[in-house]
C-alpha cells in the first residue's frame, strides 16, 4: 500500500482520468439525470403522485401521460420520479448503514487478533446466505417498513465491506509506518482511524458504489415479492409489483420502472468498475 | 559497563523474550543484561537473528504475539527519579512511555512515514498527541524540529509528502518525529543501514550532535561495527539471543575478549590490510557457518560450532564473566582470544 499510495494520482488527476473513460462518463451522466429527476420530482412532475383518475385508468403512454397510467389512473411518469426518490434514498441509507457496521467490524477484526476469528466466521456465515433470502428473513423478523428494509439490507451488505476492510487492515497493520507510529505512542484507535482507515478509502468507495446498486436492486426485489415497503408507497419495486397483474394489457406499468432500475444499476456499476480500475493499480490500464 | 548504577537511565536485567510456537520455543532473547547511562550511547551489535531487534522491541513492549517477555526486568528511571519496570508496566501506562520517554526509529526510512500525510502533519500529530498545544504552536514546533535535524527550507518541507523526500531526508524527518516530544531515550534500530555511506555519516553526525544538545541516551542497534566505532560509548555484542561480550568501545576495539567479536572485526576491510601473497588481493576472513536457530541451540557455548578456539570445555555453557575490568566475555578461553 505504501508504494501504491506514493505513485497514486492526485485527486484532480484521478478525476480527470476517470472522466476520460467513456463508460464511466456515461454512467455518471445517467446517474446525474436520475438523481436530479428524483430530487426535483415535486417541481417537474406533471401531477400529484397519488391523484386518482378512474376514467384515465390503464391508459397507454401519450402526450399527457408520458409513461401511461396505472390501474387507478395515477400518472406513471410522476410515480416513477417519486419512486426514484425512495429507491435512491434506500440505496444511500443502506450504503451508510453497511459502511458503519462493516468498517467497524472489519477494523476490529483486522486489528485485534482475538476477535478476528469469531468476527471472520460470522462474516463468512452471513455471506453464505443468498442476499434476498437473508433480507426476507430479517424483514420478516423486524416487521415490514421502510426503515426495516434499510436495516435488513444494511445487515446483508455489511459483511462484504467488513471482509474488504479486514483484509486490508491485516496488511496495513504490519506496515513499518504503523509500527513506527506505535513506537511513538500513538494510541490504537488513532492508528485505526488515521493510519489504517485513511488507506482504505479507495476500496470502500468502490464497494460502496456496488452496494448502492445491489441495494436498489434488492429493495425492488423485496417490494416486488411483497415483503418490502408497503404497496401504497411508490418505489420502483412496488410499481412493478402492482403492474405485474396487468402485464398483458398494460405492459408500460412494469416497463418504465423496470427501465429506471436497469439504468440506475447499470450506471452505478459503470462508475464502480471505473473507480475500481482506477484505484486498483493491478487493474489500472493506461488509457 | 562503566556507567555507574545511579547514573543509569535504563537497566535491562536478565531479559528473556521467547516466541512459543506450538511445542517449539524460540529463545530469541535469553538472559540479556545491559545498562544505558544518562547521555550515553550503547550499541547493540549482532548478526541477523542474534536477538538485537527483539531486545529493542521488548523494551518498547511492541512484540507481536507469540513473542512474550517471560523473565527479567527492564528498569527505567523517570525524570522524577522513580524506577519503573517496563516489563510489567500495564499497557495503558506504557503508551505514555512510548514517544514521550522512550522513542524508537526504524531501519526503513522509505516506509516508516505514512505516505498519506505530509511530514509536517505527522510531526504535528506527535506533538499534539502528547501535549496540549494549538495547531499553530505545533506547526512552529514541527518547523523547529525539522530545523534541528538539519532539513533545509524547513518551512516549505513541512508540506512535503514523504515520497517527495530523499532517503536521507526521510530518516532525518523520522528522527524529528521521534524527538518531537523530547524523549529521554532513543532506540535506533539500524537507522543507517538502508542509507548510502555518505548519508550514513551525516545521520550519525546528526545523532551525535542531537545527543550532545538534548542530552538523551541512545540505544543503537546495528550489525555494522564501523558505525559502532563512530557513535557508541559502550558496546554489547549479541549472539544467538545472548550477550557474548560487553565493554567500553575503546576497550572492545583494542582487545576483543570473545572469538565471535574478533571474527566480526576480521570481516571488515581496513586500509593497510595484508595482501594475499599469490594474487595480491586483500582477503577478508569470514566466520564459517551461520547463526544457529534459536529453536535448536547447542547445549554448550552457542558459538562453539563455528569457533576456531573451541575445545572440549565448550560443551558446557560459559557464563558472562569479567575478563578485564569493565569488560565482560562469555567465553571459557577469553584469555586466548
Amino acid at each position: 500500500m505504501a508504494a501504491v499510495a506514493a505513485d497514486a494520482p492526485t485527486r484532480g488527476q484521478a478525476l480527470r482520468q476517470l472522466l476520460r473513460r467513456r463508460t464511466v462518463l456515461i454512467g455518471i451522466l445517467i446517474l446525474l439525470v436520475i438523481a436530479t429527476a428524483a430530487i426535483l420530482a415535486p417541481w417537474i412532475a406533471p401531477f400529484p403522485p397519488n391523484r386518482l383518475s378512474i376514467v384515465n385508468r390503464l391508459k397507454p403512454p401519450s402526450a399527457t401521460y408520458w409513461f401511461g397510467t396505472d390501474e387507478f389512473g395515477r400518472d406513471g411518469f410522476t410515480r416513477t420520479l417519486y419512486a426514484g426518490r425512495l429507491s435512491l434514498l434506500v440505496g444511500i441509507c443502506v450504503v451508510v448503514f453497511a459502511c458503519v457496521v462493516g468498517i467497524t467490524l472489519g477494523l476490529v477484526a483486522g486489528f485485534f487478533r482475538r476477535l478476528d476469528t469469531p468476527i471472520a466466521r460470522i462474516i463468512d456465515a452471513m455471506m453464505a446466505f443468498p442476499d434476498i433470502l437473508l433480507a426476507i428473513a430479517l424483514v420478516a423478523a423486524l416487521g415490514p417498513s421502510l426503515a426495516t428494509v434499510i436495516v435488513a439490507l444494511g445487515i446483508v451488505y455489511a459483511p462484504r465491506l467488513a471482509r474488504v476492510v479486514r483484509a486490508s487492515t491485516l496488511v496495513i497493520r504490519e506496515l513499518p509506518y504503523v509500527e513506527a507510529a506505535r513506537a511513538l505512542g500513538v494510541p490504537t484507535w488513532r492508528i485505526m482511524t488515521r493510519h489504517v482507515l485513511r488507506n482504505l478509502v479507495s476500496p470502500i468507495l468502490v464497494q460502496g458504489t456496488f452496494i448502492f446498486a445491489y441495494a436498489m436492486l434488492a429493495e425492488a426485489g423485496l417490494s416486488f415479492l411483497g415483503v418490502g415497503v408497503s404497496p401504497e408507497i411508490p418505489t420502483w419495486g412496488t410499481m412493478i409489483a402492482a403492474g405485474r397483474q396487468y402485464v398483458g394489457q398494460a405492459d408500460w406499468m412494469t416497463l418504465f420502472p423496470g427501465i429506471a432500475i436497469v439504468l440506475s444499476v447499470l450506471s452505478l456499476q459503470l462508475v464502480g468498475d471505473g473507480l475500481r480500475d482506477l484505484l486498483d493499480p493491478r487493474l489500472r490500464k493506461d488509457l | 559497563m562503566s556507567a555507574a548504577a545511579d547514573d543509569a537511565i535504563l537497566r535491562v536485567e536478565n531479559l528473556q523474550t521467547w516466541f512459543e510456537l506450538g511445542s517449539r520455543v524460540a529463545k530469541s532473547v535469553d538472559d540479556v543484561s545491559f545498562t544505558v547511562g544518562r547521555g550515553r550511547t550503547v550499541a547493540v551489535v549482532g548478526e541477523s537473528g542474534s536477538g538485537k531487534s527483539v531486545t529493542s522491541l521488548s523494551i518498547m513492549r511492541l512484540l507481536a504475539p507469540p513473542g512474550r517477555i517471560v523473565g527479567g526486568r527492564i528498569l527505567y528511571r523517570t525524570a522524577t527519579g522513580e524506577e519503573i519496570d517496563l516489563a510489567r508496566l500495564p499497557e495503558s501506562r506504557m503508551r505514555g512511555v512510548r514517544g514521550r520517554e522512550i522513542a524508537m526509529i526504524f531501519q526503513e526510512p522509505m516506509t516508516s512515514l505514512n505516505p498519506l500525510y505530509t511530514v509536517g502533519d505527522q510531526v504535528m500529530e506527535m506533538i499534539r498527541l502528547h501535549e496540549p498545544v494549538s495547531a499553530g504552536e505545533a506547526r512552529a514546533r514541527a518547523r523547529r524540529m525539522l530545523e534541528l535535524v538539519e532539513i533545509p527550507a524547513a518551512e516549505r518541507r513541512l508540506d512535503d509528502y514523504p515520497h517527495q523526500m530523499s532517503g536521507g531526508m526521510r530518516q532525518r524527518a523520522m528522527i524529528a518525529l521521534a524527538l518531537a516530544c523530547n524523549p529521554r531515550v532513543l532506540i535506533a534500530d539500524e537507522p543507517t543501514t538502508a542509507l548510502d555511506v555518505t548519508i550514513q555519516a551525516q545521520v550519525l553526525d546528526l545523532l551525535r550532535r542531537l545527543q550532545a544538545e538534548l542530552g538523551m541516551s541512545i540505544i543503537f542497534v546495528t550489525h555494522n561495527l564501523g558505525v559502532v566505532a563512530e557513535i557508541a560509548h559502550e558496546v554489547v555484542v549479541m549472539y544467538a539471543g545472548r550477550v557474548v561480550e560487553a565493554a567500553a568501545v575503546n576497550d572492545l576495539f583494542d582487545r576483543q575478549r570473545h572469538p565471535y567479536t574478533k571474527g566480526l572485526l576480521a570481516c571488515i576491510p581496513r586500509p593497510g590490510m595484508r595482501r594475499d601473497e599469490v594474487d595480491g588481493q586483500v582477503r577478508l576472513t569470514p566466520i564459517p557457518g551461520t547463526v544457529p536457530s534459536v529453536t535448536a541451540l547447542p547445549t554448550g557455548c552457542s558459538f562453539a560450532p563455528r569457533c576456531p578456539l573451541a575445545v572440549a570445555k565448550c560443551e558446557e555453557p560459559p557464563p558472562l564473566i569479567p575478563a578485564a575490568p569493565g569488560h565482560l566475555s562469555r567465553c571459557w578461553r577469553h584469555e586466548d582470544v
